[in-house]
């Protein structure tokens, strides 16, 4: 594949001013230190042209194990947080992996591998020459429904192609991500912090919304990223007053208007953008004029080097930030004409464009197809709801009908008579937005919904 | 409430929500021609599970559905055939 090959991670960290770092919880980690030091016991030698899995289980010692190695390994498949036990001999098999990174113990799969070597947020001085570098391959793998993952081949090339020449005032800005780094959408938060020689602050495993809230604070965060979900969630943790990003940024599921004026209340002073991406096809486009999908105009047209066209309803782009393939081979990942399906549904309303949902997702109501992402759109505008999820449910007559799970913005007060009030006027809401069959036939009210490791709402398969 | 009476209140909400206007309600209504519509009944259907906590025809092994109102009402009643 053609393209200009990008500066290694290691490249893009040097000279930095002594004020960049990665934090998380319990640590933090000087850029400085890191240009000149290693995170991985000086053992680079041992891992150069090898086929590496990152298993570590903090986002800190991923983000210095990824920048260490670099254009050393000849492969980086990084392990994501949520990943099945079981899958990972399958994956050790099929990437051809023959050493790991960990920041504990090695996964059991992974004991019989001929290389382990521990990552430290711990830098030391490194005393050895930095081997010959190569082109690394880096292999993520996608979220999904059941079976051994994908494994999705990028270079580093292309996970950065939608990143601007590096401007000097870059590096003065904060990054934080609500996002794992280990999945594509954190990923490019990661990538973009580094590219722009920038600090970042991370999430450790099972920490609380406000303790996160508060750290990022702290830092000084400028640049702050997540799923709608993820930023749903923060915005009904009181700790959200206490952080004044200047760039906020939805990604990874559908940005609806409720979630777009809900944080450009939050946040008056930010510029408020969402991004379209997705770990095969690449980086798609941002929209940031603050409303709900985006312009008619982009289908057909190549912007940023990103071409995109819709065939059969879904969304599909080509760009040098699509990955080439997956390990193994597989299923081709692109169509003949070069264009990857992103399997994402679209509909054209006027002079702009939304995302109705994902293709496997759709609801048969007797027949007629709903996406749960437009009536959760719907739900989501009435001034009570935080957030939402709809779901089939099975019904003898139609098959299935649909039925939503209702977080309210703060719980009904008094008696359940108020309950009922509420649910009668998000369904009125909804009768007057939507036609009937779209209209869910039950709203609960729960407390909270299940939020994936991915940053996405959980959705079961009904 | 009567299970009765929970279905008659339900039926005449959902006509309402769905625009429909109903036959009057006697048990020997035939329930093609009540007024609901395919998608009436299956809001109905899941309604009634809300409030009476079962749904007798999806719980039921083999399909069936009753003719009239009030072989509707008893399937309820009796809270499965």
């Amino acid at each position: 594949m053609a393209g200009v090959d990008a500066p290694s991670l290691r490249d893009s960290i040097a000279n930095a001013p002594a004020s960049r770092f990665f934090w998380d919880r319990a640590a933090s980690a000087p850029y400085t230190d890191l240009d000149r030091g290693t995170s991985l016991g000086d053992r680079l030698a041992d891992l150069a042209g090898r086929s590496v899995l990152i298993a570590t289980a903090s986002q800190l010692t991923t983000a210095l194990a990824l920048i260490e190695l670099d254009a050393i390994a000849r492969r980086l498949v990084i392990l994501p947080p949520d990943a099945e036990a079981e899958h990972l001999r399958a994956v050790i098999a099929e990437a051809g992996i023959d050493a790991v990174v960990d920041d504990g113990a090695p996964p059991n799969a992974a004991m019989e591998l001929p290389v382990h070597i521990a990552c430290t947020p711990l830098i030391v001085p490194t005393t050895e020459s930095r081997p010959a570098g190569v082109r690394t391959e880096w292999v993520l793998m996608t979220s999904g429904t059941t079976g051994v993952p994908k494994m999705v081949v990028h270079d580093l090339a292309g996970l950065t192609a939608a990143m601007q020449v590096r401007s000097p005032a870059d590096g003065a800005a904060v990054w934080g991500t609500f996002y794992d780094i280990r999945r594509y959408g954190g990923l490019q938060i990661f990538l973009r912090a580094v590219h722009g020689g920038a600090s970042l602050v991370l999430s450790s495993a099972g920490e609380p919304v406000a303790d996160h809230l508060a750290r990022l604070a702290e830092h000084g965060v400028t640049h702050l990223s997540g799923t709608p979900s993820q930023w749903r969630r923060a915005l009904m943790s009181p700790a959200i007053q206490i952080i004044a990003p200047r760039y906020v940024r939805l990604s990874g599921e559908i940005a609806d208007q409720a979630i777009l004026d809900s944080l450009r209340a939050a946040f008056p002073q930010a510029a408020i953008g969402h991004a379209y991406a997705s770990t095969e096809a690449g980086v798609g486009f941002d929209v940031n004029d603050g409303l709900a999908g985006f312009p008619a105009a982009y289908i057909g047209a190549t912007r940023n080097g990103v071409e995109m066209k819709v065939l059969d309803g879904s969304l599909r782009l080509r760009s040098r930030g699509a990955a080439s393939g997956y390990v193994g081979g597989g299923p081709a990942l692109a169509g003949a004409d070069g264009f990857v399906d992103t399997g994402d549904m679209i509909e054209q309303r006027g002079e702009r464009c939304y995302f109705t949902g994902r293709k496997g997702g759709i609801i048969n109501i007797g027949g007629l197809k709903v996406h749960p992402e437009e009536i959760e759109a719907v739900i989501n505008r009435h001034p009570q709801v935080r957030m939402s999820l709809v779901r089939p449910k099975r019904n003898p007559v139609t098959g299935s009908v649909v039925v939503a799970d209702v977080v309210l913005k703060s719980e009904p007060q008094g008696t359940g008579a108020r309950q009922i009030e509420v649910r009668d006027d998000i369904l009125k809401f909804c009768r007057e937005a939507l036609p009937r069959h779209k209209v869910p036939a039950a709203i609960s009210f729960v407390s909270a919904l299940n939020v994936a490791v991915t940053g996405k709402l959980l959705r079961r398969r009904g | 409430m009567s299970v009765k009476l929970t279905i008659i209140q339900q039926m005449e909400q959902i006509a309402r929500e769905h625009g429909k206007i109903l036959a009057p309600l006697k048990e020997d209504l035939v329930l093609a021609d009540c007024g609901l519509d395919s998608l009436g009944f299956a809001v109905l259907v899941a309604r009634l599970e809300d409030k009476l906590g079962v749904d007798p025809f999806t719980a039921a092994e083999d399909a069936f559905f009753p003719v009239t109102l009030g072989d509707f009402m008893k399937v309820y009643e009796h809270g499965g055939r």
